[in-house]
């Protein structure tokens, strides 16, 4: 080893990049919940879910921007633009389904997957034209707050938003999913549309509801995410989407605690990977990681085995 | 078709030629890409020897003689390169400008090494084409891919005295460049300790594995070899775990949209940029001559080779010769004034004074660190 450290500067240093882990597992796993409920319910890998964050983020940038040339400021701006934000999205994720996933419903699953990722290009080319190719500057929504001062060295505000939120966001959806009438008639779909059907469940509502949560989600990730990094262009869903979508399969698509555990497991993954090897290699291990989970447990962490339907 | 075109260039070679040494002028060769997909790198080197030319020719040429521009396109291809050379050197060139990339500049070297023809080239930025020695003949009017690095280095070695230093990059061909270079100077010094040498994924959401790692390094410094989006990640979540490394980088991040972006973070970080010439009297009247003759804003190297070709001809005046042996010891001799500044050789064939300067990000503006 290069540094020589006393037992105690070591611990510090396993416990800091514990702590860079969870940051990034919490952000990865935030982004895979969407993906991973669209597809537990549908079955569709919404390729387009990065872009739906991306916009999250774009429409926070540009809420908030207004708001703050009009003087306000602080948490009425954060709450504002979220909520607009995710409206916003919510109606984005509404419509992508009604033109690019509805009209597919019945072809063969591989044509869905590809009409996902031509909205998923198109989306993102919509964004650079009409906003920009360039990287542009996110304002700092989540304050530092003050009782933080003392370990913000070690966990910053954003980061501990980001970590409060998945776990609420987890524990809210599965109760949804299990104990409301909504989440009934959403897993009666999932099982099987045309019973479901001929049991009274209007499920095109159901698709679009689920669609509208998961694009929800994928706005509040955006907004909490690039108030985090500080920064966002048209691009960055593509590559925020690939890794949580890379969680949600390590930790079991379709299953909700699945994706959350996916993604810290990745997340921590990588901290451990740069903090003791090299970040050279952090994606290597990451995606060795993946294969060697597939291979011994092909349905995910937590995945539950499902029976193919013929 | 071809075999009338041939024999029209050969008829056209030998007429020229003659007209050319009954004449008695000074010929300059022109070699580089006018066509193809690299074209736009060098049409404003020959538009900058024609500029430069016409003006010489309507004071009297020198040395009471015209002089004569050749221009061959080698297209940036090595394999054509030595074609454009041998043209050239059938025309009878006394000195060339160019090449314009640095695979078809090397090619094309050792054909002119062999006629003895000082080579001159605006844009090849190859270390190799000046370290390695194995060119004599070769001198060039910009900086080398490891000027930037050598920069960096030196800063932190000299100006700001640090001992311990992490270099990182971001895997791509030109910030990893940068940062090989920087730590094979670092190494070479033996001034400093280089405590950490790490890639980091672009794009990726957080950088805060690898701060950690720079923290439990206690570096001084951080050399970033990369771009700004990366940068500014890596400096402000260096700033927010409060910790006062200083962030040297290259001209990838001295961009305004990186101090717009890491905002009050970006104050202080320290990077490499082109030196600003576009304050000097000669740029100003270089790029108005260019206006009013092709009617729009030069192009890339414009003014690397209008130095080059004002170079080259002075060195010709200076030294009243166009012997291999007397240019190369006027252009490493004998300033001259020229849009990148008063320039002058040294023994590697780079230019002295012309390259890079180091900013500094003060007040929200990258300021000329002097």
């Amino acid at each position: 080893m290069m540094f020589s450290d006393t037992f105690s500067d070591s611990v510090l240093y396993f416990i800091e990049l514990l702590l860079s882990g969870l940051t990034r597992g919490s952000i990865y796993a935030l982004i895979a919940l969407g993906y991973t409920m669209v597809y537990g319910i549908i079955e569709l890998i919404n390729f387009a879910h990065g872009e739906i964050y991306m916009i999250g983020a774009f429409t926070a940038l540009i809420i908030s921007g207004i708001m703050t040339m009009y003087g306000f400021a602080g948490l009425s701006v954060f709450f504002t633009a979220m909520i607009i934000a995710v409206l916003y999205s919510s109606a984005y994720g509404y419509t992508i389904e009604k033109i690019a996933y509805k009209p597919l419903r019945n072809s063969p699953r591989l044509s869905p997957l590809i009409s996902a990722i031509g909205m998923s290009i198109f989306l993102q080319n919509y964004v650079m034209l009409a906003q920009t190719s360039d990287f542009m500057p996110f304002p700092t929504l989540i304050p530092d707050f003050e009782c933080l001062s003392l370990i913000d060295y070690m966990i910053g505000g954003p980061e501990l938003v980001i970590l409060i939120t998945t776990v609420i966001v987890m524990a809210a959806l599965s109760i949804l999913i299990k104990y409301t009438r909504i989440g009934k008639a959403m897993r009666a779909t999932a099982q099987d549309k045309t019973m479901a059907m001929l049991v009274g469940i209007d499920i095109n509502r159901m698709i679009s509801i689920t669609f509208i949560i998961g694009s929800a989600l994928a706005a509040i990730a955006g907004v909490l995410i690039a108030s985090y990094i500080g920064q966002i262009n048209f691009y960055i869903g593509f590559i925020a989407g690939i890794k949580a979508f890379t969680a949600a399969v390590l930790g079991g698509i379709g299953s909700i605690p699945g994706a959350v555990f996916g993604g810290l497991v990745l997340g921590l993954t990588e901290s451990f990977a740069t903090g003791y090897v090299s970040s050279d290699y952090e994606d290597v291990f990451a995606f060795a990681l993946l294969v060697l989970i597939l291979i011994i447990r092909p349905s995910g962490l937590i995945g539950r085995k499902m029976t193919q339907k013929v | 078709m071809k075999l009338f075109f041939s024999f029209f260039t050969l008829l056209g070679i030998i007429v020229f030629t003659t007209v050319v040494f009954a004449a008695d002028t000074i010929n300059l060769g022109v070699a580089g890409a006018h066509s193809g997909d690299l074209a736009s790198y060098g049409i404003p080197s020959a538009r900058a020897a024609e500029l430069v030319v016409a003006n010489i020719n309507s004071r009297g040429g020198i040395l009471g003689k015209k002089v004569n521009v050749w221009t061959e396109d080698d297209a940036c291809k090595p394999e054509l390169a030595t074609n454009t050379a041998t043209r050239l050197i059938s025309k009878g060139v006394h000195v060339v400008m160019g090449h314009i990339c640095s695979g078809a500049t090397k090619a094309a070297l050792g054909i002119y090494k062999d006629m003895n023809i000082i080579t001159m080239s605006p844009s090849a930025t190859n270390p190799d084409l000046t370290q390695s020695g194995d060119y004599p003949n070769f001198f060039r009017t910009i900086a080398s891919d490891d000027a930037q690095a050598r920069l960096e280095v030196d800063f932190a070695l000299n100006v700001l005295k640090l001992k311990r230093i992490a270099v990182l990059h971001d895997k791509g061909d030109y910030g990893k460049g940068l940062a090989e270079f920087a730590r094979k100077f670092i190494q070479q010094s033996n001034k400093a300790e280089l405590v950490l040498y790490e890639g980091i994924t672009p794009g990726a959401v957080d950088y805060s594995a690898v701060i950690r790692k720079i923290k439990r390094s206690k570096a001084e410094a951080v050399i970033f070899g990369g771009y700004h989006p990366e940068a500014s990640k890596l400096v402000s979540g260096m700033r927010k775990k409060r910790m006062d490394t200083l962030f040297i980088s290259d001209d990838g991040v001295k961009d305004d949209t990186f101090i717009k972006v890491a905002k009050k973070y970006a104050e202080g970080v320290y990077a490499t940029g082109p030196k600003d010439v576009s304050n000097n009297p000669m740029t100003i009247q270089a790029t108005v001559e260019h206006k009013k003759k092709y009617g729009d804003d030069p192009g890339a190297f414009f003014l690397n080779a209008y130095s080059a070709t004002l170079a080259l001809l002075n060195a010709i005046e200076k030294s009243k010769s166009t012997n291999y042996q007397d240019i190369k010891k006027a252009l490493q001799t004998q300033f001259v004034e020229t849009p990148l500044g008063n320039i002058r050789f040294d023994e590697r064939g780079d230019a002295v004074g012309v390259g890079f300067s180091m900013y500094q990000v003060k007040n929200g503006t990258y300021v000329e660190v002097k």
